[in-house]
């Protein structure tokens, strides 16, 4: 039963990234938006796993983790000089 | 245990979503990314350490994935600040201070 709770609000909060997302006036707002949805996911991840009883979603968090920290940099590197 | 496990997680969870209310509500580029870095740093920590304690054969893993975000999350949330100084985002009306630019006037001074 708690399980049920705890995923609603994760997906609330979601939710409100994302309509930031699609409001956020220049570049480095979208791009924080997505950092932070990203970061979520992580935990959101960890979670599912734990409510379907799969081990396997803990190796898929732990390289999500890995790939959203380098895709950050890259569009923070992006930002700051151009391809 | 069960239920230390589901008190962490519930707060992990309570701190994620404020964390996701304060990007969405906050006025400025910085502010946002304040909110998007401390709340869902704690709450990614908290809310996967819970899992880790509700399930004690997963705990290890769990850690390591927690240390990790912990390690990455504050680093990549800074890249993004500074590429946004960097490509010149201006502060909200109500900013009272902006350290960079007097920063950055002091610096040509020295120059001159």
């Amino acid at each position: 039963m708690s399980e049920i709770i705890f995923l609603t609000i994760i997906g609330i909060a979601i939710l409100l990234c994302f309509l930031r997302m699609i409001k956020g006036p220049t570049a480095p707002d979208r791009a924080v938006a997505v950092d932070t949805v990203s970061t979520i996911t992580t935990a959101l991840l960890v979670l599912l796993g734990f409510v379907f009883k799969r081990y396997v979603y803990l190796d898929v968090s732990l390289v999500y983790a890995v790939l959203t920290f380098i895709g950050s940099v890259a569009i923070a590197r992006f930002l700051e000089r151009g391809i | 245990m069960q239920l230390v496990g589901k008190i962490v997680t519930g707060i992990g969870v309570v701190f994620l979503f404020s964390g996701g209310l304060g990007i969405f509500r906050l006025p400025d580029v910085y502010n946002r990314l304040q909110a998007g870095t401390k709340c869902t740093t704690l709450g990614a920590f908290f809310t996967i350490v819970g899992v880790g304690i509700m399930e004690p054969a997963w705990f290890l893993k769990t850690l390591l994935i927690a240390l990790f975000i912990l390690l990455t999350n504050p680093i990549s949330n800074h890249a993004l600040g500074r590429a946004s100084c960097k490509s010149g985002v201006p502060l909200c009306d109500k900013s009272i201070v902006d350290k960079t630019k007097e920063f950055e006037e002091c610096h040509r001074e020295e120059k001159e």
